[in-house]
């Protein structure tokens, strides 16, 4: 076939549309408003929520009211513009990360096409960089001297309430998964960005109700769902009462124990929703099983933090209720659950807002006498490098064929795989605790994992579309694997995966089903004394 | 913030047509509005059950009981629940009850 001149070529590819869709933007990017409609946004924060936050020690979120994305006014306060514009100031001065960030993007476009929203949605604005631009313009206009000469022609603009609603909308379609950065040649942390962006919103009372309301439940139950101590009790009791009918044995969990020598903390879903259950179920097999001197709280009953979600000083508060209870029981360390955002804020914040921690101990495993030397100044650590250790000095008696019914395939969660390199710990585990389990290609796993397509936040019902758009290339991955090999069972330690990869394999691979680690562990565990009913599909089985 | 008419009533609901001011507003009258948007033909001593159900445990607990837990007090396993309650325990049968829905990791 006939090629047309190059110059013909050279003009239709600077000028014409694109080749694969045959349209062509018109507009600069700077010229296209948000436009919010039903199933683009999530609700705004509740009016009372924000004046419970708001009325906190320590805390700060202003202009509690009833608004609404789609209305023209959004009832900021008069003077909103000065205060984002201060709020980026302090910000800059505070996180020389973020002043990096805004200065150092070349805008080369790695990471471009590696956001499964961009993936997802086509939404250039959701490109990483481009995401970026949305403040980094922002930036050049009032903290550059080039943004302050040359305005637009050096990518500057004006804050404005448009700009604003920008922020809003692509900020909420961020979930801070930092696959990005993976590909950024400078390591720029898109989920930085967004959390920043997220921060200044807060400050003039822009927020969605998803983040805030287990935020303010967080703060004030001590766990995102609510639940209050006789209930997270009654909760655990009722998961004990499932394990003694599905295996003859009657686990003995302890709530609150002072001189226990371990407190456990797992996101609050584990004893509130399924598939969440079946796991808070493996904890306390496994914990039995090698009679480890443990004790729940009622208190420190969530390993999340949706503070991670809306600004600095939530997330440290929130966080804090962890070291407080360790030291009250006086434990020697912590282990904490499968979640996914909460590892990101162990690992990465809590021993500087919120530590040190100098009255525990460097985690030592009583069964093993394994220390745990990466948690030596956090003195937390995850549920699956203790499990991992156990297995490798054979102290679990396992019959893997009791998961002979799952074919399971690995979802590593964007924080524990991105945010605290916890690779290797879940596949060792899974090769020593079920027959049948594949990866998932490469481009999709480990540091390259995708996201769920629903985390910081955004697992909220009226965005389903944009979710199942978002998680489109991790469902991807998992159809081909269930179509090649047959794969029936996505795994993960992540609660927030086990609630939104269950709607999202219902939307696009119906034939698979989420479940997290340590249910497969537990479910595998050979218990003694036990009277094991014949469990088709392990801990799921009805009884 | 929005509300619904029925039979004359109105109600102030959140965006997804829970009770706003939770069960404070309930009444027989919301009960037969949830069971017409549910397309439920008729009200039966199961969706009482249900019903009742739900109350009971948010009065002592301030929270929706998970579904477990309202299929051991019931005696309903979940099939049952959404045949009597098609949109499911929470978006179904929680809204009829008045109580909110539930948040978080969900």
């Amino acid at each position: 076939m006939a090629i047309v001149k190059v110059d013909k070529l050279a003009k239709s590819v600077f000028q014409g549309p694109s080749l694969m869709t045959g349209s062509y933007p018109t507009k600069d990017w700077m010229e296209v408003p948000a436009v919010f409609k039903p199933g683009n946004f999530a609700y705004p924060a509740k009016k009372e929520k924000v004046e419970y936050m708001n009325s906190q020690q320590g805390l700060s979120f202003p202009n509690a009211r009833e608004w609404w994305p789609e209305d023209d006014d959004w009832k900021l306060p008069e003077n909103w513009k000065e205060i984002i514009i201060n709020g980026l100031k302090d910000r800059l001065d505070k996180f020389r990360s973020l002043k990096i960030f805004m200065d150092c993007c070349v805008r080369c476009g790695a990471c471009a096409d590696k956001c499964h929203f961009f993936l997802g949605t086509g939404d250039p604005k959701n490109m990483p960089v481009l995401r970026a631009e949305l403040l980094r313009s922002v930036y050049r206009n009032d903290f550059t001297l080039a943004g302050k000469l040359l305005g637009k022609m050096a990518g500057a603009r004006e804050m404005t309430v448009g700009v604003l609603k920008e922020w809003f909308m692509y900020a909420y379609q961020c979930t801070e998964c930092r696959r990005c950065s993976v590909f950024c040649p400078y390591g720029i942390d898109q989920a930085e960005i967004t959390m920043m962006m997220r921060e200044m919103l807060h400050l003039v009372g822009v927020g969605i109700n998803w983040i805030l309301e287990p935020a303010s439940n967080s703060n004030r139950t001590g766990n995102h769902m609510g639940l209050q101590p006789h209930t997270f009790k009654d909760n655990v009791d009722f998961l004990v009462d499932d394990v003694e009918n599905l295996t003859g044995v009657r686990v003995e969990p302890t709530f609150n124990r002072k001189g226990a020598e371990i407190l456990f903390i797992t996101p609050s879903a584990d004893v509130f929703a399924e598939p969440g259950l079946y796991t808070a179920m493996g904890y306390l097999i496994l914990f039995h099983a090698i009679g480890l001197d443990y004790t729940w709280s009622t208190y420190a009953s969530e390993g999340g933090n949706f503070g991670l979600f809306t600004n600095n000083q939530t997330m440290k508060k929130l966080n804090a209720k962890m070291y407080a209870e360790a030291k009250r029981l006086g434990v020697k360390y912590i282990i904490g659950g499968e979640c996914g955002h909460m590892w990101r804020v162990l690992h990465q914040y809590m021993d500087t807002m919120n530590g040190p921690a100098d009255f525990l101990e460097v985690p030592k495993s009583p069964i093993t006498s394994t220390v745990f030397d990466n948690a030596a100044s956090t003195k937390m650590i995850h549920i699956s490098e203790f499990t991992a250790d156990l297995i490798k000095n054979n102290k679990l008696n396992i019959d893997k064929s009791r998961n002979d019914h799952v074919y399971a395939t690995w979802h590593d969660s964007c924080n524990t795989s991105r945010g605290m390199g916890l690779l290797e710990e879940p596949r060792y585990i899974l090769d020593n605790v079920v027959n049948n389990w594949v990866d998932m290609p490469e481009n999709a796993i480990r540091e390259k994992t995708f996201c769920c397509g629903s985390g910081t936040g955004l697992n909220t019902d009226e965005i389903m579309e944009i979710r199942m758009r978002g998680g489109l290339p991790r469902a991807n991955a998992v159809k081909y694997v269930h179509e090649r090999y047959g794969v029936n069972t996505l795994g993960c330690v992540c609660a927030i995966d086990r609630a939104t990869l269950t709607s999202l394999m219902n939307y696009w691979v119906p034939e698979v089903t989420v479940a997290g680690l340590t249910e497969l562990v537990g479910n595998s565990l050979v218990l003694e004394g036990e009277q094991r009913q014949e469990l088709d599909e392990g801990l799921r089985t009805l009884v | 913030m929005a509300t619904i008419e029925h039979n004359g009533k109105s109600y102030n609901v959140d965006e997804d047509g829970f009770l706003a001011n939770g069960m404070d507003e309930w009444d027989d009258n919301w009960v037969d509005y949830v069971k017409t948007v549910e397309g439920i033909s008729e009200l039966t001593d199961e969706h009482q059950k249900v019903i009742d159900a739900l109350q009971e445990y948010y009065k002592k607990n301030g929270i929706a009981p998970m579904v477990r837990i309202l299929s051991k007090t019931t005696g309903f396993p979940l099939k049952r629940i959404y045949e009597l309650f098609p949109s499911g325990p929470g978006k179904g049968a929680c809204k009829m009850a008045g109580l909110p829905k539930p948040t978080g990791c969900v």
